[in-house]
């Protein structure tokens, strides 16, 4: 699990579609490049970046990888 | 003595249904059996049950299968190209556990066929039309008395084994009315707990009703030990069969269903003949009475099995006596129908 | 603002590939089903497809369903449980091709049911053979000469064709290629769910959805493929609507 501001995303769910980075408006998510167990690439926020928590992450991703916390 | 009324076939087995509390019936027209879906739309309604008019038996048996996994006593009926459509569906509902009542009020084929009663679908009955291993409880009634009586156990037996069970009866037994006695609906046999239907996640954790099992590879392997474990159960169980003037008889012809009603009658002309001569009627044809057949397998020269087909019981009944003595055969598929007469001159032909 | 995994879907990975549209539309699916407060009077049917496995990830009662059959499998549940909320999960081969008589005859029948309908233009499961609704000149492992070379027809727009019938109560087409998209989504599934719970009748909605692997696509391209090529054939928006109040904002 990587905890990112409010940005939660479960490490091992995530298949490294990147369609999260593509949904962030504020460019505030990339795929790294360290695989997990399953040999995905897996999507981490960029630092410098502001996370608005806007969710938009957390509805296009296909696997419930991102979990946003409230405030 | 309850009430007793003229019924035809058809009519007595649906309302055996609705006693043993069938509440929803699915069901499309075809010949020889469309009192059942005609009477059924009436009926259902007027016990708060539900009947639909399928758009074809594929849809019906799908129907069925969804009914039957709320715990719902059901039903469906068809004729053989139409029983031949429903094949999948019984294979997942077998494969699932669910019991339900299939009536198939048999005609003349193969393909289209005719519209005469006929036996063609024993093969499809007890050996399984649909593919994989499983069994049916297969209730073979001979008059419209049984059809009521049968049918109304079958939903019981059906919900003792979690399994489908069927009505194999033909065009003969269906469209002729003969007297019936209403009995009341009493328990065949013990009803456990339906703690398998889905009605919703409240209170407990969810269920499924699935027949796929990819992995592991032993999870469907065991899956198909369980339920032969069943079938044998049953068929340790559920043997039936009358035995007509049997008990001294050096030849003994087989048949069911209306086919056995003209066998007795020609076993009563042939006994006058003074041949010792009887009927041994299997009442359910699975599982197949093979300990009624094993009785008689010593002391009987010869059997002569009669069916309104090609030759399908036959088989059946040499693999019951272990091929131990002749077995011969009169009958023809397509809607050749006996005679008293007929069968009787191959009574003498088999007794010499 | 919480943003988290429905109560509706367990915690566990599924086996669709990356950026498959299956695993919005669950999601989206238990999230209106937790915010309807349905979850324990709803059963849901697994199609033949990728989704089989839906069972596998919904957290309440589900029936797997011979291929094309959940129309009339959910007709036999609901007419016996008229109380619980029971929807059809299913691709495109399960509702148009093979199942195409269950889904007009529930349809017109107007069993008050809810239809979630899942079109990525694919046979996902089996590999990329022709579905009813690839689109013509589309490229398939049963059409490699595209769509439309060997006498295949065209493609099936399944809520035109429903909107036709007297029996329908909704019909909508929605995607899940974008956040906007979605949201859309949401609310159409939403609805169609309200609908059965207000009796009002049958409702599909046919949700264009993503298949990188069979499209030969990246997961992004495939969002793409569906703005520039499946939206041309299959338009979104609301084929019919006898409350006349169209998607609930």
């Amino acid at each position: 699990m990587l905890q990112m501001g409010r940005v939660r995303i479960n490490v091992e769910r995530c298949k490294g579609c990147g369609l999260c980075v593509g949904a962030c408006p504020t460019g505030h998510l990339e795929m790294g490049k360290e695989l997990n167990q399953s040999g995905y690439p897996y999507a981490r926020t960029v630092s410098g970046k502001k996370c608005t928590a806007c969710g938009l992450c957390y509805r296009m991703c296909p696997d419930v990888v991102i979990e946003i916390e409230g405030k | 003595m309850a009430e007793k009324v003229l019924l035809q076939g058809n009519v007595a087995m649906s309302e055996g249904a609705v006693q043993a509390g069938c509440r929803f019936f699915a069901g499309y027209p075809i010949t020889p059996q469309n009192e059942v879906p005609e009477y059924m739309s009436e009926r259902m309604p007027q016990v708060g049950g539900v009947f639909v008019q399928a758009e074809a038996e594929v849809a019906a048996i799908n129907m069925i299968f969804g009914a039957a996994s709320t715990g719902a006593r059901c039903m469906t009926s068809s004729s053989s190209p139409g029983v031949s459509l429903k094949q999948e569906g019984i294979s997942y509902i077998a494969a699932g556990e669910l019991p339900c009542v299939i009536a198939n009020v048999q005609r003349a084929g193969p393909g289209l066929g005719g519209i005469r009663g006929a036996q063609g679908d024993y093969f499809q009955s007890v050996k399984g039309g649909g593919h994989g291993d499983y069994r049916l409880i297969v209730f073979a009634p001979a008059s419209a008395q049984e059809s009521y009586d049968m049918t109304m156990a079958a939903f019981d037996w059906a919900d003792h084994y979690r399994n489908p069970a069927m009505i194999l009866t033909d065009g003969i037994v269906g469209q002729m009315s003969e007297p019936v006695e209403l009995k009341p609906y009493k328990p065949a046999c013990s009803l456990p707990e339906k703690d398998w239907i889905l009605d919703g996640c409240k209170g407990r954790a969810p269920r499924i009703v699935r027949t796929l099992y990819l992995h592991p590879v032993e999870r469907l392997i065991d899956h198909n030990r369980h339920l032969a474990a069943k079938y044998a159960k049953i068929e340790a169980e559920m043997q039936d069969a009358e035995e007509y003037r049997c008990d001294d008889a050096e030849v003994i012809v087989a048949a069911y269903g209306a086919t056995a009603r003209v066998a007795k009658a020609a076993v009563n002309m042939a006994r006058d003949e003074a041949m010792k001569v009887g009927v041994l009627r299997p009442k359910v044809v699975w599982p197949f009475p093979v300990k009624f057949f094993k009785k008689h397998a010593r002391r009987v020269r010869k059997w002569l099995v009669v069916e309104m087909s090609s030759g399908q019981m036959i088989e059946d009944v040499k693999l019951a006596i272990e091929c131990s003595k002749p077995v011969e055969f009169l009958g023809w598929g397509g809607g050749w129908y006996p005679t008293g007469e007929s069968i009787l001159e191959k009574v003498r032909e088999v007794y010499r | 603002m919480k943003l988290a995994r429905p109560e509706s879907m367990h915690d566990v990975a599924t086996h669709y590939c990356p950026g498959c549209g299956h695993g919005i539309i669950h999601r989206l699916i238990g999230e209106v089903i937790d915010e309807l407060g349905i979850r324990e009077k709803t059963i849901g049917t697994a199609p033949v497809g990728c989704a089989v496995l839906l069972y596998n990830y919904m957290n309440f009662d589900v029936i797997e369903c011979s291929h094309g059959r959940p129309p009339a499998v959910a007709t036999g549940m609901k007419r016996m449980m008229p109380d619980r909320i029971i929807f059809t999960y299913q691709g495109d081969g399960d509702l148009a091709a093979i199942g195409t008589g269950e889904t007009i005859h529930a349809a017109n029948r107007g069993e008050n049911i809810t239809v979630i309908f899942v079109n990525n233009a694919t046979y996902g499961m089996t590999g990329g053979q022709m579905a009813p609704t690839t689109m013509t000149g589309q490229w398939s492992t049963t059409t490699t000469e595209g769509r439309g070379k060997h006498g295949e027809g065209p493609p099936l727009r399944v809520c035109e064709m429903l909107a036709t019938l007297g029996g329908v109560a909704y019909l909508e087409r929605v995607a899940v290629n974008s956040p906007k998209a979605i949201a859309g989504a949401r609310r159409a599934i939403k609805k169609a769910f309200e609908n059965q719970m207000a009796g009002v009748g049958f409702s599909l909605i046919e949700v264009l959805s993503m298949c990188p692997t069979d499209w030969k696509l990246s997961p992004k391209e495939s969002l793409a493929f569906i703005d520039q090529e499946m939206k041309k054939v299959f338009p979104l928006g609301v084929f019919k609507d006898v409350t006349g109040e169209g998607t609930s904002v």
